[in-house]
């Protein structure tokens, strides 16, 4: 086996671009396991790790650019108040241990369906920006970035790079359902971000389909209502119905299975529930 | 690969290492410290855990080639020269201990929570370790050995 550890992004890139078949790894906590178990046995790793313009965010004209190796320990620690929604789905990965290693950019490299930065992000309106030394940087939209189980936009020569989003604009809420608390994998989880500047709802489910999903018909409708009866003017609540609704459209959004981890129908059932409660809290949160 | 790298203060140095095997294999099978152990090699008991560069990490997740130049403290970095950390005292004395597999991890675990809150609460004790699985104890008395530990390491800072 080849071990690469470049030291730039023009570097890693470069040595992408040689070894196609070359297996990206961060925090490892993915790509470990499947070595450990003999699933994997790549002939190129590709540490990134020490790649300084992979480890770091920064926040530019109203946008934060949060690079791929940012850790779920850093995002707690230092992201918490702008990115309140991906800091409620990181505290929720695995253990300490864990979410000192693990980062975001590898979840979205792994892009399994019961990934849990996927609905903050698809719900806040994320771009992820990707690059190959051949044709340098593109951004894809989170909604274009899941194309299967385990399966991303990402063509063989390129890497992610850094996820763009604005600081959030609103409550913003992250609910997942598992069999306990820690270290579990979501059965189902779903992200929602309110914006009150741009008078939208935004959403994100986990686990309940191929992909990560948005629910459309529900982030139009709840908005609409907010709306139509003047609540963002007023701070008020929308009714119980409504938000009983608004579960309900989630729920209708999703494509789940039967699985190991629970049912289609609970998955619907469970939806439901946190689509109503999580809208009821972030509409509360940031009032 | 040779791999360098410094381990509870002292550097080491060793050859043939096959980049893509775990920390946990080289400290056990190549540097003669088998305080970390191996029970899942999938990161969720813990039993592995170490400081990798000052952060808590289960050391069967990290590739040999990542180790390259860190500086790592494992179990065995953290008694003192007149015996047991204080942590490991307690966990003995809390009944803690019954097989004692799971201890090396519970205890690099239990020293990153103090190090960070001298005074936790249960909640915070339950969190901080939820990484760690322990088949025989129970977790009440590691509990009880986290709270033990808080007031001995608080007593001594009194002290000092
Ligand atoms: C015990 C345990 C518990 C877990 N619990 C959870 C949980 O609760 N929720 C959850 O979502 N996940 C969980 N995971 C899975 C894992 O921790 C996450 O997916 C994590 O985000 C992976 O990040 P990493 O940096 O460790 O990725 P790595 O293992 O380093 O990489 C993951 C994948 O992404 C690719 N990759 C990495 N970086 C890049 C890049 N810059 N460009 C392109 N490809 C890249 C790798 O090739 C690999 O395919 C758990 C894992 C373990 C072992
Ligand atoms: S052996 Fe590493 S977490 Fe279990
Ligand atoms: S004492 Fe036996 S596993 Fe914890």
């Amino acid at each position: 086996m080849e071990f690469l550890q470049p030291s730039t992004w023009e570097e890693a890139l470069a040595a992408k671009a040689a070894f196609p078949d070359a297996v990206p790894i961060q925090g490892g906590t993915d790509v470990m396991v499947e070595m450990n178990f003999d699933r994997r046995r790549p002939d190129v790793l590709l540490d990134l790790g020490r790649v300084r313009e992979l480890a770091d965010w920064a926040s530019d004209a109203g946008s934060l650019r949060v690079g791929a190796g940012v850790t779920y320990a850093r995002v707690i620690a230092e992201l918490g108040a702008m990115l309140p929604g991906l800091a409620l789905a990181a505290r929720t990965v695995g253990s300490p241990q864990i979410r000192n290693r693990g980062t975001v950019g590898g979840n979205l490299g792994a892009a399994s369906p019961a990934g849990d930065s996927h609905p903050p992000l698809l719900a806040a309106g994320a771009v992820y920006e990707v690059a190959s030394a051949a044709r340098g940087a593109r951004r894809i939209p989170a909604h274009e970035f899941y194309l299967g189980p385990k399966r991303n936009a990402l063509e063989p020569d390129e890497l992610i790079a850094a996820i763009y989003l604005a600081p959030a604009a609103g409550g913003q809420q992250f609910a997942k359902v598992g069999t306990r608390n820690a270290m579990v994998i979501a059965a189902c989880s779903f992200a929602v971000a309110v914006d009150r500047s741009a008078r939208t709802i935004g959403t994100g489910i986990g686990s309940a389909g191929p992909t990560p999903l948005q629910a459309p018909d529900a982030e139009r409708y709840l908005a609409g209502v907010i709306t139509d009866e003047g609540l963002w003017e007023s701070g008020r609540l929308p009714d119980e119905a409504v938000l009983e609704r608004f579960g309900a459209l989630v729920a209708d959004a999703a494509r789940p299975i039967d699985d190991v981890r629970a049912t289609a129908s609970y998955r619907r059932h469970a939806l439901t529930v946190m689509g109503r409660r999580t809208a009821t809290w972030a509409l509360r949160d940031g009032r | 690969m040779r791999l360098k790298c410094t381990v509870n203060g002292e550097a080491q140095e060793v050859d043939g290492v096959w980049e893509g095997e775990s920390l946990l294999y080289v400290l056990r099978e190549r540097m003669a410290l088998p305080g970390s152990k191996n029970a899942c090699e999938q990161g969720e008991c813990g039993s592995c855990s170490v400081y990798l560069n000052g952060n808590l990490v289960c050391s069967c997740l990290v590739a040999a080639g990542q180790a390259e130049g860190a500086d790592i403290t494992t179990v065995e970095g953290l008694a003192r020269e007149d015996g047991l950390h204080p942590i490991q005292r307690a966990f003995v004395e809390a009944g803690a201990v019954q097989c004692g597999f799971c201890t090396p991890g519970f205890v690099v675990a239990t020293h990153d929570l103090l190090r960070r809150n001298a005074d936790p609460s249960e909640m915070e004790i339950r969190e901080a370790l939820a990484g760690n699985l322990c088949r025989c104890t129970g977790y009440t008395k590691i509990v009880d050995a986290v709270r033990l530990a808080a007031e001995r390491l608080e007593l001594e800072r009194r002290q000092a």
